[in-house]
């Protein structure tokens, strides 16, 4: 007889998982935090960090308005962008999912060209119209795709693809009809921007996106028989119809108020999780967390390039995730590809 | 009453279409009823009803006694498993893992399994031999294992009844054998009661206690294999010709499917 370790997942597993991804995401955030055109020695963060040792005035306004929150909050984007690729993928049973999927990006594009159109403050002006423009694709695709109160799965895909197509449209036809400076912002806005991040953004943010994902926390058990066909799921006493309402309506609101302080910043909902499912396994009491850490951990690394790597000037970081994601992922397509596409 | 599974009468429609018009048949313990009958002629539809996942619109349907109807979704769950014709997974779940799937009606609030839920999904991965495969990825087995995978993890919903949609459908004869021999060992061994859904009559014929003959949604014929695998029978509902004769080794029906040119052959005057 085989020992029965390793055989499921334990809470204790999970809790050691989780204090050693949050000890990389400090150990990322302090090197991240020591980083950037002026020089501040990783040893004078830790001291500023652990309150032994302040610093002046200078490296102080550095440190605590320009680069800690545009660290968090890639932190909690990549956080977001991470969660809801897992469970998208594990929703509608497609490897190939990630959270703008649906069509919740390119709403939040046309809200944020169209903010930055007429020229709105980056502070409230353009995540609110953006917001709206998230909302508003949510409500038309789960509208459009619903059925005798059912969602189902490729219904969802096609009027996600539809509706981006058509926003797509309406992005191009704004930003062929701007010439100045606008359209840097534009441009800069469609490839993920954190260099306007704020403190309030955070505040906003954080607690509904820790209640989002503590509610879907609560359901990862579900999702792991969802994964194995919503039939059987059904079965088992899963409320498959309403854990669907529930998470895509939840992911897409959360994905909606990242977006809109970021911009579209693409690849992390799908390579994260992936990486993580190679590393830890497919269940997902233990991806859920995994993946959302190690999207924090992801983000802020590469945000950091992008902010670093042609200093003074700066990279959209949509730039930096694609081109180190785009080549894994076809890695990954090249040594796994077999197990997505078989029927 | 000490059927495990009662149906009266019972009637469902589908988009205001009769899809089974009164069936009624029973289910002993430890009895392994074979459900035959052509595509579309209701099999799936009554395996989901008697699972409750589909609501029926006259008749009665009681399970150990009760009413189907008073059982919440997990109590049904923890009665009844159903295994499925294929199950794809994409994602690199272990096989034990896929097998401990079964615990979730028993899990409750707490997410985590205990002991006895790795030790019952142990039991169940020693029945169906399919210990060997704990470690490996669900996506790397061939269809024969996978199958024995998911009656393991039946076993592990710890359900007294089992219902089977087609599990042979995509097996060679091989393990379709494996498969029937294996459903047949465990409702001697356990006690379980099995409906199986199989295209595979003659096999089906000499591992069923009864079986029930479905045509458009109304029981054909039901008793045992002999009394409902006749050609007459099984020409009339398959609307094809067949020739059912008695395996000389089990002396249980076996069907013969016949070439529409030889069929006339038989019918003609000159071999008669």
């Amino acid at each position: 007889m085989k020992s029965n370790e390793n055989q499921s997942i334990t809470p204790l597993k999970v809790i050691y998982t989780g204090l050693i991804l949050t000890g990389i995401l400090v150990a990322i955030a302090l090197v991240s935090l020591s980083l950037g055109p002026a020089k501040i020695s990783i040893k004078d963060v830790f001291a500023w960090v652990t309150g032994y040792r302040p610093v002046d005035q200078t490296a102080w306004m550095i440190l605590f308005k320009i680069r800690l929150p545009r660290i968090l909050l890639a932190g909690l984007v990549g956080f977001t962008l991470s969660l809801g690729g897992v469970v998208f993928q594990a929703l509608l049973r497609n490897p190939l999912a990630e959270p703008f999927i649906l069509g919740v990006s390119s709403g939040a594009a046309v809200g944020a060209i169209i903010g930055i159109f007429f020229g709105l403050g980056f502070t409230f002006g353009v995540p609110l119209l953006s917001f709206m423009g998230a909302l508003f694709t949510i409500l038309l695709v789960m509208g459009i795709s619903s059925r005798h109160g059912g969602l189902e799965s490729s219904t969802l895909l096609l009027t996600g693809v539809i509706v981006n197509a058509f926003f797509t449209a309406v992005i191009m036809f704004f930003i062929s009809t701007t010439s100045d400076s606008r359209l840097h912002s534009m441009l800069f806005w469609l490839y993920g921007d954190l260099s306007q991040s704020k403190y309030v953004q955070l505040s906003i943010s954080l607690p509904i996106i820790l209640i989002v994902s503590g509610i879907i926390y609560v359901f990862s058990r579900h999702l792991n028989l969802i994964v194995g066909g919503e039939e059987s799921a059904l079965q088992m006493g899963v409320e498959v119809e309403s854990l669907k309402w529930i998470s895509f309506l939840g992911i897409s609101l959360i994905t909606g108020i990242v977006v809109s302080f970021s911009g579209i910043i693409g690849f992390v909902g799908l390579i994260v999780p992936h990486l993580m499912r190679m590393c830890l396994g497919a269940d997902h009491r233990l991806l859920i967390p995994a993946s959302a850490l190690g999207g924090a951990v992801f983000l802020i690394a590469a945000d950091t390039l992008a902010r670093t790597i042609i200093s003074p000037s700066e990279l959209p970081v949509g730039v930096i995730t694609a081109f180190l994601g785009a080549p894994f992922f076809i890695y990954l397509l090249k040594v796994r590809g077999s197990q997505w596409t078989q029927s | 009453m000490d059927s495990e599974l009662i149906l009266k009468g019972v009637y469902f429609a589908y988009d205001s279409q009769w899809c089974l018009e009164g069936i009624d048949f029973e289910l002993q313990k430890g009895e392994i009823l074979g459900m035959i009958g052509p595509n579309g002629s209701g099999k799936s539809t009554l395996l989901k009803i008697i699972d409750g996942l589909l609501k029926i619109d006259k008749g009665e349907i009681f399970l150990l006694n009760k009413p189907l109807s008073s059982y919440k979704r997990g109590d049904i769950a923890r009665r009844i498993a159903m295994v499925p014709q294929e199950s794809t997974f994409r994602f690199p779940f272990s096989v034990s893992e896929v097998v401990l799937m079964g615990r979730f009606p028993h899990l409750g609030l707490f997410p985590f399994e205990r002991k006895e839920d790795l030790e019952i999904a142990q039991q169940s991965m020693d029945l169906t031999g399919t210990l060997d495969l704990a470690t490996r990825s669900i996506y790397e087995l061939s269809g024969g294992e996978k199958q024995r995978v998911l009656i393991a993890r039946a076993l592990t919903q710890r359900a007294q009844i089992i219902l089977l949609d087609e599990p042979t459908s995509f097996l060679d004869i091989r393990h379709k054998v494996d498969i029937f021999e294996l459903i047949s060992s465990l409702a001697r061994a356990q006690g379980l009661s099995v409906i199986i859904v199989s295209h595979d009559i003659s096999l089906a014929a000499q591992y069923c206690h009864r079986m029930v003959l479905l045509n458009k949604g109304s029981v054909f014929k039901t008793g045992e294999p002999a009394e409902v695998i006749t050609a007459d029978n099984i020409s009339t509902v398959y609307q094809c010709p067949v020739l059912v004769d008695k395996n000389p080794i089990s002396k249980t029906p076996r069907v013969t499917i016949l070439s529409k040119n030889h069929y006339s052959a038989t019918k003609s005057p000159r071999h008669k």
